[in-house]
C-alpha cells in the first residue's frame, strides 16, 4: 500500500477537530459576545454593542480607587492579581531557589528531600484548600498553637489581611516544589569543574553561590519567573475552596470574577465575562511571548556556552 | 569525638561544616512544613466528630472509650468519676439530666450512682474512627462521586493517548503540506488557558447536549498540546527505517501506528498517561460549570459542595479527602522518579 497524501489528515483529524470544537470555536465566539450585550446566551440573539463591554468594565473615577469604578469588583480583582502576582511569584521563587540549592548539595537521601518538597504540587487544589482550611479554622490546630502560646486565637479566614497572607502562603505551599524540580534541573546543568576551581581558589561557599550559581542560572530563573506569572494571573481553584473570594472581595482575582459574572449571578452578563476574558488573554499573550523571547535567549546562552 | 566525626561524615570524606548544617536544618523545617499538613489531615479524619470537636485538638485520635451495658441498646460513654466517700471508679453513663449524671458500673447493672457532672471525666483511649471512612457510602453518594472521578479519569486518559499518538504519529513520520502550521495550532493552544473561553465553551458544550454529562468534562480535555508535543518529540527518535521495513512488507499505515510506533513510544505514553491521570483527577473549574447536578459530581466537586454546606461535618468530609488524596499519593510513592524526570525535560504540569 502506498501513502496517499490523506493519510496524515486521517490520523490528524481527531485530535484537531477536538481543538477546534473546544478552543478555536470557543475563541471565536468569545470575541463575538465581548462585542454584544443582552442577557442571552445563543450569539445570533444577541444585539451587538460596540465596545460597551470594555467601556463598562474600564469606566473609573480613578483606577487606583477600585469603589470609584461602575465595575468595583473587577478592578478589586484586578488589583489582588497584581498584588497576589508580586508577592506570590516573588517569595514562591525566592523559596524554590533556596530550596533547590539546597537539595543540589551533597545531601544523604535526595531522592526523598526530593519528593518531599514536591510532593503538594500533585495534590489537588481542593484537596490543598481544605486541608489548609482545616489547620486555619476558629478551632483548627493554628489557633491552638496561638492559645498555647498566650496569644489570641485569630479568625484567619475572617479577616482580609490575614486572608490575602494565607492565599499566597498557602499557593505558595502547593506550586513551590514545580518551579523546584525546573531551578535544580538548571543547576545539575552547571559544570562541577567550576565549583572544584572556586574550592582551589579558596572561595567561600556564599562566594560560590553568588558568582558562579547565580549567574549561570539566571536564564532559567527568568523563564521560571514568567511562568510563575502566568500560572498567577489564572488563579482560581485554591482561592475559591478556601476562602470563595472573601471576606468581602479581599481575595477576588480575576478569574473568579469572570466565573461569577458569567454563571453565578443572578443576570448573566456574558458580553461583560468575555471582555474580562479577553483582557486577561491579552496579558497572558504578552507574559508567553515574553517567556518565548527568553527561552529562545536562554537556548542561545547554552550554545554559547 | 571521633562518633561525632563518623556521624556528621559527610560523601566526600569531609566534616560537615556550618553549610552542610544549614542545609539540614532547612530540609527538616521543609518536610515538617510540606508534611505536616496532610500528616494533620490524615490524622483528624480519624478522629471522632466529638474529639473532632475538642479545643485544644489533640495530634493522636482518642476518643471516649464506651462500654455495652446489659439491657440497653446502645453503647454508653465511660467516665472516671469521683464517689462521694473520695474514692474514683470507671462507670458507664445511662443518662444526663440538668446537672445530675446516672452512672452504672456494667459489672454490677443494679447499682445506680448519681453525681454531679463537675464530678465526672470522660477515660480516653486511642481509638481510629473508622466509621468515617465506613460510613461514607450511606451518608452521601459517595460511591457515585467515586465513580464519576473514575470514570472521567480512565476515559479521558484512555482517549488522550490514543488522539494524541495519534497526531503525534503524523506530525513526526509524515511530510505533507500544512504540516507545521497544524503543529503550532496544536501548540497554540497552550496560549488558552481554559478561564479564556469558559463562557463559549459552556454553549459549545450545551449545545452537543453534553450539560451534566461526563462527557462533557472528557471531550475538551483530551486534546493536551502537552501530550502531542511529548510524543512527538519522543516519535522523531524512532528510526524512520522501521517504517520502510514494514511498508515492504505491505503492512498498512494502521498497522505501522499500532504495532510499531505505538509499543516503541511507550516510554512517553506511560509518562503522558501518569499527568494525564493528575490532570484529569484533579480537575476542578470546568466540571465545576458543565457538572451541575449532585449525581454527576466528582470527588472534587463533592468535597467543594460538601465544604460550603452551613453546617460542615468535618468528620465525613476529612475522610473524603483523604481518599481524594489517596491514588495521587500511591501514584507518586511508586513513579516519583518518572514523574519528575517528565516534568523536567517537559517543563509542563
Amino acid at each position: 500500500m502506498k501513502t496517499s497524501a490523506s493519510t496524515p489528515w486521517f490520523f490528524l483529524a481527531p485530535n484537531v477537530i477536538v481543538i477546534l470544537l473546544f478552543t478555536f470555536v470557543p475563541i471565536a465566539i468569545n470575541l463575538h459576545y465581548a462585542f454584544t450585550g443582552g442577557v442571552n446566551l445563543y450569539p445570533t440573539q444577541r444585539p451587538g454593542v460596540g465596545f460597551e463591554n470594555f467601556s463598562t468594565l474600564l469606566e473609573c473615577g480613578s483606577y487606583f480607587d477600585p469603589a470609584s469604578c461602575r465595575k468595583d469588583v473587577f478592578w478589586q480583582s484586578i488589583w489582588n492579581t497584581a498584588k497576589y502576582a508580586i508577592f506570590q511569584v516573588t517569595l514562591m521563587v525566592l523559596f524554590a531557589l533556596i530550596t533547590a540549592v539546597v537539595l543540589n548539595r551533597k545531601i544523604i537521601g535526595r531522592g526523598f528531600w526530593r519528593g518531599v518538597f514536591f510532593y503538594p504540587v500533585l495534590l489537588s487544589p481542593v484537596v490543598v484548600a481544605l486541608i489548609w482550611k482545616w489547620i486555619l479554622q476558629r478551632d483548627g490546630l493554628l489557633n491552638a498553637a496561638m492559645v498555647a502560646m498566650d496569644a489570641h486565637p485569630v479568625l484567619w479566614l475572617a479577616e482580609p489581611g490575614w486572608a490575602f497572607f494565607w492565599v499566597t502562603f498557602v499557593s505558595i505551599w502547593a506550586h513551590m516544589g514545580f518551579y523546584t524540580l525546573i531551578l535544580l534541573a538548571g543547576l545539575q546543568a552547571i559544570p562541577a569543574d567550576l565549583y572544584e576551581a572556586a574550592q582551589l581558589d579558596k572561595a567561600s561557599p556564599w562566594r560560590s553561590l553568588t558568582r558562579i550559581t547565580l549567574p549561570l542560572l539566571m536564564p532559567n530563573l527568568l523563564v521560571v519567573v514568567v511562568l510563575a506569572m502566568i500560572k498567577a494571573v489564572q488563579i482560581f481553584d485554591e482561592v475559591f475552596v478556601l476562602t470563595g473570594g472573601g471576606p468581602g472581595s479581599a481575595t477576588t482575582f480575576v478569574v473568579q470574577f469572570i466565573y461569577q459574572t458569567g454563571f453565578v449571578e443572578p443576570v448573566r452578563l456574558y458580553g461583560i465575562a468575555a471582555a474580562g476574558s479577553l483582557m486577561l488573554a491579552l496579558a497572558l499573550v504578552a507574559l508567553t511571548l515574553l517567556q518565548l523571547k527568553l527561552s529562545n535567549a536562554e537556548k542561545a546562552g547554552e550554545r554559547a556556552k | 569525638m571521633k562518633a561525632l566525626n563518623f556521624l556528621t561524615r559527610t560523601r566526600n570524606g569531609r566534616s560537615m561544616d556550618w553549610t552542610d548544617w544549614l542545609s539540614y536544618a532547612y530540609l527538616v523545617i521543609g518536610l515538617f512544613l510540606m508534611f505536616g499538613p496532610v500528616l494533620w489531615l490524615v490524622m483528624s479524619s480519624f478522629k471522632t466528630e466529638a474529639a473532632l470537636n475538642e479545643f485544644p485538638p489533640a495530634f493522636l485520635p482518642y476518643g471516649q472509650k464506651s462500654v455495652a451495658v446489659p439491657g440497653e441498646e446502645k453503647m454508653k460513654p465511660v467516665y472516671r468519676v469521683k464517689m462521694p466517700d473520695g474514692t474514683t471508679k470507671e462507670l458507664a453513663e445511662l443518662r444526663r439530666i440538668g446537672l445530675t449524671s446516672t452512672l452504672i458500673d456494667p459489672a454490677r447493672p443494679d447499682d445506680f450512682v448519681r453525681v454531679n457532672v463537675k464530678d465526672r471525666e470522660p477515660v480516653r483511649e486511642f481509638k481510629l474512627a473508622t466509621e468515617n471512612y465506613t460510613d461514607l457510602g450511606g451518608q452521601i453518594k459517595f460511591g457515585t462521586y467515586l465513580w464519576n472521578s473514575v470514570f472521567i479519569t480512565v476515559i479521558a486518559t484512555i482517549l488522550t493517548l490514543l488522539f494524541n499518538s495519534m497526531a503525534a504519529f503524523a506530525l513526526s513520520k509524515y511530510k505533507f503540506s500544512g504540516r507545521s502550521a497544524v503543529f503550532l495550532l496544536i501548540l497554540g493552544t497552550l496560549m488558552v488557558p481554559p478561564a479564556i473561553v469558559l463562557v463559549p465553551n459552556f454553549l459549545v458544550v450545551s449545545e452537543l447536549g453534553l450539560l451534566n454529562s461526563l462527557w462533557g468534562v472528557i471531550w475538551p480535555a483530551i486534546a493536551t498540546p502537552t501530550g502531542v508535543f511529548l510524543l512527538r518529540q519522543y516519535m522523531l527518535t524512532i528510526p524512520d527505517e522501521l517504517l520502510e521495513a514494514a511498508r515492504m512488507d505491505h503492512a498498512s499505515e494502521w498497522q505501522i501506528y499500532y504495532r510499531i510506533i505505538l509499543p516503541l513510544a511507550a516510554p512517553a505514553l506511560a509518562v503522558l498517561a501518569i499527568f494525564s491521570v493528575m490532570w484529569r483527577w484533579n480537575d476542578f473549574l470546568w466540571p465545576l460549570i458543565v457538572l451541575s447536578k449532585n449525581e454527576k459530581f466528582t470527588l472534587q466537586l463533592a468535597l467543594n459542595a460538601f465544604q460550603g454546606d452551613l453546617v460542615t461535618q468535618w468528620n465525613y468530609l476529612l475522610a473524603m479527602t483523604v481518599i481524594t488524596l489517596l491514588p495521587i499519593t500511591i501514584v507518586f510513592a511508586f513513579l516519583q522518579k518518572y514523574i519528575t524526570q517528565g516534568i523536567a525535560s517537559a517543563g509542563v504540569k
